[in-house]
């Protein structure tokens, strides 16, 4: 549904509004490798703006911060109503290496919606475009989530009155006792 | 003078040839030594948490359901792809492929999720723990995450479940 809506959308031209909230440029450089002519970007109509009330997509680089925080939402909210964000890089699809510190909130999902994560660091240009095309529907995402079981036991064989529990959310309650 | 520096323009730019690469109709081989996508192969992972203690990003995390039973999830929505997981594994479970087309609407979609058959001794049926709690936090691979919660937590005597251990801040934004 959001692919037919996003087609229907954003048909035509894409221009994009270049937000960092805080991150190492990395990201940076690499979006403005997208728009150089090797990666020419323009040829999907894609262009960047200045200003947020120009702009349809919001590319988002680095964590949200403390300080930017206010700002990034300012921007969010400045853009016109249909509008997509696209989280281009571990610091801004997971909060980045320094999640945890004090000035780091997060990711930027903790301050403004997010329809599109693209990560990497710095994910390639081409990964940029990628995530552009899976955005306006012209391929879909390649990954899945993996779940993998080595081995089918009657678990566990000792206290099975101790599960709590079923399928594989099931817990060990004397699990601190082993 | 004007006329002829157009002409000159004309001239440089039907010269110049095409430099933009076809990309989205052609795929674009990464070189050989691009650190992409990390992928776990549960076959031979011996779930020792080498990786889960040596990730900077904390993105692998441990959880022993039972005895015989530890889970380990890679969750890759911060993951640098530094490599360092791949470094340390013992088994050569977990190698990073080149693969970096993992755009996605949803972050779920990158999470790998191993169950792990976890030996045990042969007579008593249990595992070997370290005497002492100090021993215990030494040991590599001793962590009690919080899975559901995405929480990171080393099992020690400290830990209070229900607790937040390493949760993020509450933001507050007028």
């Amino acid at each position: 549904m959001l692919k037919n809506l996003c087609q229907k959308l954003f048909g035509r031209s894409l221009w994009v509004y270049h937000a960092n909230s805080g991150g190492c440029n990395g990201c940076d450089i690499e979006v403005l490798n997208v728009l150089t002519p090797y990666y020419d970007a323009e040829r999907f109509g894609i262009k960047l703006v200045a200003s947020p009330r120009h702009a349809d997509v919001m590319l988002c680089q680095g964590p949200a911060m403390r300080s930017t925080a206010k700002a990034l939402r300012r921007a969010y909210e400045a853009m016109p109503a249909p509008k997509l964000v696209f989280a281009i890089g571990s610091c801004a699809c997971g909060g980045g290496v320094w999640f945890d510190t004090y000035t780091v909130l997060g990711p930027v999902e903790r301050i403004i919606p997010v329809d599109f994560y693209i990560p990497g660091c710095p994910p390639r240009p081409e990964a940029i475009i990628y995530g552009v095309a899976v955005a306006l529907g012209l391929v879909d995402p390649k990954v899945a989530p993996v779940q993998v079981r080595q081995l089918e036991l009657p678990f566990p064989r000792y206290h099975p009155e101790d599960l709590q529990g079923e399928g594989p959310l099931v817990i060990y309650r004397k699990a601190q006792k082993v | 003078m004007s006329l002829r520096s157009k002409l000159q323009e004309a001239w440089i730019c039907l010269t110049a040839g095409r430099v933009t690469l076809p990309y989205p109709a052609e795929p674009r081989p990464t070189p050989e030594t691009f650190r992409g996508r990390p992928i776990f192969d549960g076959n031979k992972c011996i779930g020792c948490g080498g990786c889960a203690n040596n990730c900077p990003a904390r993105e692998i995390l441990l959880l022993d359901v039972c005895q015989e039973i530890r889970v380990l999830q890679y969750l890759g929505r911060r993951c640098t792809y530094c490599g360092r997981c791949a470094e340390v594994c013992p088994e050569q479970a977990i190698t990073l492929s080149r693969d970096f087309e993992t755009a996605t609407p949803r972050i779920g979609d990158l999470r790998q999720r191993i169950e792990l058959f976890m030996g045990s001794c042969q007579r008593c049926g249990r595992c070997f723990p370290e005497p002492t709690p100090l021993d215990r936090l030494k040991l590599k691979g001793y962590r009690f995450d919080d899975i559901e919660h995405e929480h990171w937590v080393f099992r020690s005597e400290t830990y209070l479940p229900g607790a937040p251990v390493a949760d993020d801040i509450a933001i507050e934004l007028d």
